[in-house]
């Protein structure tokens, strides 16, 4: 890597370097004179091969960050980031326009929600995956071409060769989510970002699109970091899970040990609020209440008023993210979770 | 509904199902007969404007500075079509001559004020805070000014006044309209998902003001530019009927419908000529933009 010495005294000691690696991030958003935080002091990592699931509800702060580590958000002063966001070693917040531009697409890259909002309707999808291959690869316009076809073949987009001068609208919603991973992984990025893939389209297709995510990242070994509120879509493909609750992680846990038992409240009342057939009609268990809003969290817990565990100490002080006595290993602590009461959540069944 | 539920992912969806390549657009285009129609008037203008003598010599009196007083007021004749003005020149020479002057002054005017509102909207649209807060209220401060009073101010300290003077100062009060339409338009583009998706791939902003934002946001003001032309034309008429626009000996249509003014009574011929040939121009104008607009839209079919 070029200019290395340059950045050593950034570095970190190697013992605690992950590929990619948030601390502490904040996001608020200003109107006026109130600020609304909308992300409050969130880290996490991953490494080359591993997908960590974002899972959360709506408002939970989880797009946000995203966008946020990636730079993607508005400028001041309608929004203030602060945190660190690390990738590979060096700081991604606070990059300009041109050293931004190098890293996003490259290094980092991002598959929206909305494919046919995020693809541009004015252009061929040949001509979009091109422009990424000739910006950041340097490839000539007739290798572009081939190799865009190439990548088409590879998120399995029939008939690549023809398709690669239509344009979105003249493809399926299935379709258009491949063409839009094909275009953020066409610079062979080493994170990849992927924000509700899944959300726009019907359950069949969905499995696809997560089964050929997954073979992406085996593949070419990139860290994914996966953003849904599907609980069913993180079981499949998560290796560890981080709930974020009101702007913050509550609990981050290996992803076979969150199915096992919830170490917080929240996550066992959304492991409970899922439909399952084995039980009779009528066991559902919604959570009760409503998540509060970005610049209303209630003081202590965030979650106490609709917790069914919350004590006083749980009104007056808010827990940190720590991990959960009796589930240490011998690499460290690896389940965390944000309760005063984590090792009888975490005990109880 | 349970049916529904099984869509397997074969088939694209064709919208329209056509697509918008280049010969695409042309076709779409050509399959318009106003278009071809208001594009062959236009064509016809532009040859007019760019060699006038070749019009005029038709009827055998090209020269539209060859007067004689005795014909004042003549209506039309053998060898004159449209007659003779009050001075007893050909009406016919002077109207071909005069599409220039229009012509000009349309296209010009109209391409200043795009430029710049392309320009101010661009770059207010894109850079919120306090760029957008000055460049909005200087908008403002223009569109307060009401479009033909404002050219009659300025124009009226002009000593001089030619094609120039008046295309630029027509351009003056006509870009903040187009300004405030390239402005919204940027503002919505700006946080659509497909631009924050071209940055999350390592677009500059450069790059997606001209492949992202531009390309979605010209059409409308496109549209309202071609209907601009047609609003400079007739405003330079305007003006020049007034007296305050092209002075003689320039000769335009204006001028033509101004020295029509007190004589329109008894010599019809004198008004319905030029004004024919404007409303004509107008109306290819603005009709071929409306069809440009149509077939450059991806979303319509």
């Amino acid at each position: 890597m070029t200019g290395a010495t340059v950045r050593t005294a950034e570095r970190r000691p190697a013992e605690s370097e992950h590929l990619f690696e948030v601390t502490d991030l904040r996001v608020a958003f200003r109107r006026g004179q109130t600020e609304a935080v909308a992300v409050d002091g969130v880290s996490y990592h991953l490494d080359p091969g591993e997908t960590l699931v974002l899972l959360g509800e709506s408002g939970s702060g989880k797009s946000v960050s995203s966008l946020a580590s990636m730079g993607l958000l508005d400028p001041p002063p309608a929004v203030a980031v602060s945190g660190s966001v690390r990738l590979a070693g060096r700081e991604l917040l606070g990059l300009d326009d041109a050293a931004g531009s190098l890293v996003r697409g490259r290094q980092i890259a991002m598959v929206f929600q909305d494919s046919l909002s995020a693809l541009n309707p004015c252009y061929t999808i040949g001509f979009q995956i091109i422009e990424v291959l000739r910006t950041h690869l340097g490839m000539s316009k007739r290798a572009a071409r081939a190799h865009a076809i190439d990548l088409l073949n590879r998120v399995r987009i029939p008939d690549a060769a023809r398709r690669v001068d239509d344009y979105p609208h003249q493809f399926s919603g299935g379709q258009r989510q491949r063409v839009m991973i094909a275009i953020a992984i066409a610079a062979e990025p080493e994170v990849l970002i992927a924000d509700e893939p899944t959300t726009a389209l019907d359950v069949t297709v969905q499995a696809e699109i997560m089964d050929l995510l997954a073979d992406l990242q085996v593949e070419r070994r990139m860290g994914m970091l996966l953003i849904t509120h599907d609980l069913g879509v993180a079981a499949d493909v998560a290796d560890r899970i981080a709930v974020m609750y009101a702007g913050r992680i509550v609990e981050q846990s290996p992803a076979e040990a969150i199915y096992a038992g919830a170490a917080h409240p929240y996550t066992r009342g959304l492991l409970a609020s899922v439909p399952r057939f084995d039980l009779p009609r009528g066991a559902l268990a919604p959570i009760p209440g409503a998540p509060p809003s970005a610049g209303a969290f209630p003081a202590g817990c965030r979650f106490h008023p609709r917790c069914p565990l919350a004590t006083e100490l749980c009104r007056q002080q808010e827990p940190a993210l720590l991990p959960v006595p009796g589930f240490e290993r011998a690499s460290g602590p690896v389940r965390r979770s944000a309760c005063h009461y984590a090792d009888e959540v975490a005990g109880v069944r | 509904m349970t049916e529904s539920l099984v869509v397997l992912e074969s088939e694209p969806i064709e919208v329209g199902g056509r697509r918008r390549t280049r010969g695409e657009v042309w076709r779409r285009l050509v399959r318009r007969p106003r278009f071809i129609l208001s594009l062959a008037v236009i064509v016809v203008l532009i040859a007019i404007s760019a060699f006038p003598g070749l019009f005029a010599g038709l009827f055998g009196n090209g020269d539209p500075t060859v007067c004689d007083l005795s014909d004042s007021v003549i209506g039309p004749t053998s060898g004159h079509p449209f007659g003779f003005d009050v001075q007893g020149c050909d009406v016919y020479a002077n109207v071909i001559y005069g599409a220039r002057a229009s012509l000009t002054v349309g296209l010009l005017s109209t391409a200043m004020a795009l430029v710049a509102a392309i320009v101010v909207g661009c770059v207010s649209g894109m850079y919120a805070g306090w760029p957008d807060s000055m460049l909005a209220r200087l908008i403002d401060i223009f569109l307060g000014f009401p479009f033909l009073l404002g050219a009659v101010v300025v124009l009226t300290s002009f000593s001089t006044r030619n094609v120039l003077t008046v295309s630029v100062v027509l351009a003056l009060f006509g870009w903040p309209t187009m300004a405030r339409l390239m402005r919204a338009a940027v503002r919505q583009v700006r946080n659509a998902d497909y631009v924050v998706a071209a940055r999350g791939l390592g677009a500059g902003t450069v790059h997606i003001l001209w492949r992202h934002v531009l390309p979605n946001t010209i059409a409308p003001v496109l549209a309202v530019a071609t209907l601009t032309v047609g609003g400079v034309m007739v405003a330079e008429a305007t003006l020049t009927f007034l007296g305050i626009g092209l002075q003689s000996p320039a000769i335009s249509w204006g001028l033509q419908l101004a020295t029509a003014q007190s004589k329109f009574g008894t010599s019809p011929h004198l008004l319905i000529f030029p004004a024919l040939f404007l409303s004509i121009t107008v109306l290819a104008v603005v009709t071929a933009g409306d069809a440009l607009r149509d077939a450059f839209d991806p979303r319509s079919t």
